[in-house]
């Protein structure tokens, strides 16, 4: 039993990291999701990891790393279809009834999949063609579609591919969100060191201090839960698949959340500004609660 | 990174059981709360049945009768004898996780000989003489006096929340040898025999109606100066030394009560709110044990990951939230304290304050994890201004 990183996956994770700090920096960020960011990511194996022999265990360092940078795209979905559909794969899963069906990053999709009980079906974006774009999505990084009903489509998984998908889609969504919620805590930190008032620096402040503390055990807790949940995945006889992955959607859906709000209240008021990356990891933290399951579904699933 | 147990692990596991299931038969019925000198019997019988089996001082070197083993077997070892409802270490507790391994790493021979195997085989019953009334948070604050007289010191002062202060034979006893020096390295450690002439110990009523706690006043007490452990004035060093011993597993019979308490509201919660509200007890407890796994594994290679550090603040919140639930979902039926759930509600109530309150410990996390700078004195206010 060694659940730390081995030596290979803390040089994985490193590299990542470099790659996103050279390439994905705010400025590109910023700049959306496109074709030329999807060949970047693809060159550097972010969709082929499982192809290339890597365990969910590593994925799931390398999505927190995404995360963390806030890298956009249909990077979860494009994963799980990698070897089964080819080029830039979005995804949906079959929305409550009520609920808009809302389709990301549409224009720069390729084909989109569709994951319900039954299995995965494959719609090609050029029968999607008519969807009206919102002009004002809530996360600006993440632009949507909205259509009334999607398209038949092909059939290209069955039931059992779909329940894989599902189990592997809430890790990875809940590796990034990870990732968000101790970039939160990172920024957090280092904005209360450098900003100063009353001659001296924020986070010399009781007030401000606990609630730094909060944000690094919040993202601490939230990565177990994830690594967890990935190893489950990679070896399913050391306990129950199901509820660990599920604690770790949920843990981190939280996390992500709450440590967005309180990066947001350490940086104050240019906190509240577009210029301040804060309110992109927010949205996004709202936005990824709906994918794969909200923690409170989550949670009641655990609990019944 | 995995989660599975090595074939060595494994077998430490079903030896342990299976000793369990033969063993915990057999043991006597479990005395009452109150009834300390039964409790007293009962804890160190157990302790005595361990060492016969070789689960006593697991994580204690062998030159000193302990086991060496390896974090994860501790960790195994508290989870399978929790799981087991075995009895838990009792009145042992301070001489085997505490006193116990501060004499290991800081002791002389004579004072090893004399109390180590005797706390092993459960013969020795220790409590902790640290806290005082005006040192709490602030330990190295604290005032008890410690004169030298020849080969004695002539101590006196008050102690507080000395866990098994009435039925401890020993006491691990900070005191202040040098009142001049900065409050960190006027301090000595000492082995305090409780049957000195001087001690008066009192119990304290916790909001539980029972005294694991006591006062202790010391007035004029003569300890051997053979007594002290470590060098004169270091003593806020030596306390500090026991921590590598739990290697991350401080939580473990904890976390697994926690669990089974909250397994058990299951078929309790009635309302969507109280499911919702339970599932996310469940999953913090299972993040939780994710990270003890990890602080334990950490442990194991000599690494010092920051969950060790944050570990307390985030059960103790966990804890909060499963007894407050458990509060609503038990309603009017959660008014009887013989209810474990209930009791158990009530002694979790310290959590957040015993060994480091939670505002401390976010002091910790912030200063030493994020590299925060300490809160700095205010300039005097203008006379006459009540603003800053």
């Amino acid at each position: 039993m060694n659940f730390d990183l081995s030596d290979d996956q803390v040089a994985l994770r490193d590299a990542i990291r470099r790659r996103c700090e050279d390439r994905f920096d705010s400025t590109r960020v910023r700049a959306g999701f496109d074709a030329d960011a999807f060949a970047e990511l693809a060159d550097a194996g972010v969709f082929s990891l499982r192809a290339d022999g890597f365990a969910w265990a590593d994925v799931s360092l390398v999505f927190q790393e995404l995360g963390r940078a806030l890298v956009p795209g249909p990077l979860v979905w494009s994963h799980l279809a990698h070897g089964l559909v080819d080029g830039i794969v979005g995804g949906l899963e079959r929305p409550a009834t009520g609920q808009p069906i809302l389709l990301e990053h549409l224009d720069a999709l390729d084909t989109l999949v569709v994951v319900d009980d039954d299995g995965i079906v494959a719609v090609p974006a050029d029968a999607l063609r008519g969807a009206t774009p919102l002009d004002w999505p809530l996360d600006p990084l993440t632009p949507l579609h909205r259509v009334d009903t999607v398209p038949a489509g092909t059939r290209v998984g069955d039931a059992a591919t779909a329940r894989g998908w599902r189990d592997a889609g809430r890790v990875l969504v809940a590796a990034f969100q990870a990732g968000m919620a101790q970039a939160c805590a990172d920024r957090a930190t280092a904005y209360a060191l450098a900003r100063e008032q009353f001659n001296r620096p924020i986070g010399s402040f009781q007030a401000v201090k606990h609630l730094l503390a909060d944000l690094a055990v919040r993202a601490e807790v939230a990565r177990a839960a994830v690594d967890a949940a990935a190893c489950h995945l990679d070896d399913p006889d050391v306990g129950d698949v199901d509820r660990a992955v599920r604690t770790a959607k949920c843990l981190a859906g939280e996390a992500a959340l709450a440590n967005a709000k309180g990066s947001l209240q350490v940086h104050g008021g240019i906190g509240f500004t577009w210029d301040v990356d804060v309110h992109l990891y927010l949205k996004r933290a709202w936005l990824l609660n709906t994918t794969f399951g909200s923690p409170d579904e989550h949670a009641e699933v655990l609990a019944s | 990174m995995d989660l599975r147990l090595s074939e060595s692990d494994e077998a430490f596991r079903a030896g342990l059981r299976d000793w369990l299931a033969r063993t915990l038969p057999a043991l006597p019925e479990a005395p009452t709360r109150d009834d300390w000198p039964a409790r007293v019997r009962f804890d160190t019988d157990w302790q005595r049945r361990l060492f016969d089996a070789g689960y006593a001082g697991l994580s204690w070197p062998t030159a000193y009768g302990g086991q060496d083993a390896a974090p994860s077997e501790q960790l195994l070892f508290l989870e399978e004898t929790t799981r087991a409802e075995a009895p838990y270490v009792g009145v042992n507790f301070v001489g085997t996780l505490h006193a116990g391994p501060t004499l290991i790493a800081e002791g002389d021979e004579d004072q090893k000989a004399a109390h180590l195997p005797r706390i092993l085989r459960g013969e020795e019953v220790w409590c902790q003489c640290f806290s005082e009334p005006e040192a709490g948070s602030d330990l190295a604050g604290l005032r008890t006096r410690a004169v030298r007289d020849g080969d004695h010191y002539v101590v006196t002062g008050q102690k507080i929340w000395c866990s098994f202060g009435h039925v401890g034979e020993y006491g691990e006893l900070l005191v202040r040898t040098d009142p001049d020096a900065p409050k960190h390295r006027g301090i000595s450690w000492l082995i305090l025999p409780m049957d000195l002439p001087g001690i008066e110990v009192r119990p304290i009523e916790t909001l539980l109606g029972s005294s694991e706690f006591c006062e202790v006043f010391l007035d004029e007490v003569r300890v051997p100066v053979a007594n002290r452990v470590g060098a004169e004035h270091d003593g806020w060093r030596v306390t500090n030394v026991t921590l590598s011993f739990e290697r991350g597993t401080a939580f473990v019979s904890e976390m697994v009560d926690a669990r089974r308490l909250a397994e058990e509201l299951r078929p309790h919660v009635t309302s969507t709110a109280e499911r919702r509200e339970l599932g996310h007890v469940l999953a913090a407890l299972d993040a939780l044990w994710a990270l003890t796994i990890r602080n334990v594994s950490q442990a194991s290679r000599g690494v010092a990951g920051p969950g060790a550090l944050m570990f307390k603040l985030a059960y103790s919140e966990a804890r909060d939230r499963l007894g407050e639930l458990t509060m609503r979902v038990l309603g009017r039926g959660g008014f009887d304290v013989h209810d474990y759930r209930v009791e158990e509600r009530l002694r979790t109530l310290s959590l957040p304050i015993a060994a480091g309150t939670s505002q401390v410990q976010r002091n910790i996390i912030g200063e030493r994890l994020l590299g925060l700078p300490r809160e700095q004195p205010w300039p005097a206010a203008p006379s006459g201004s009540p603003a800053r």
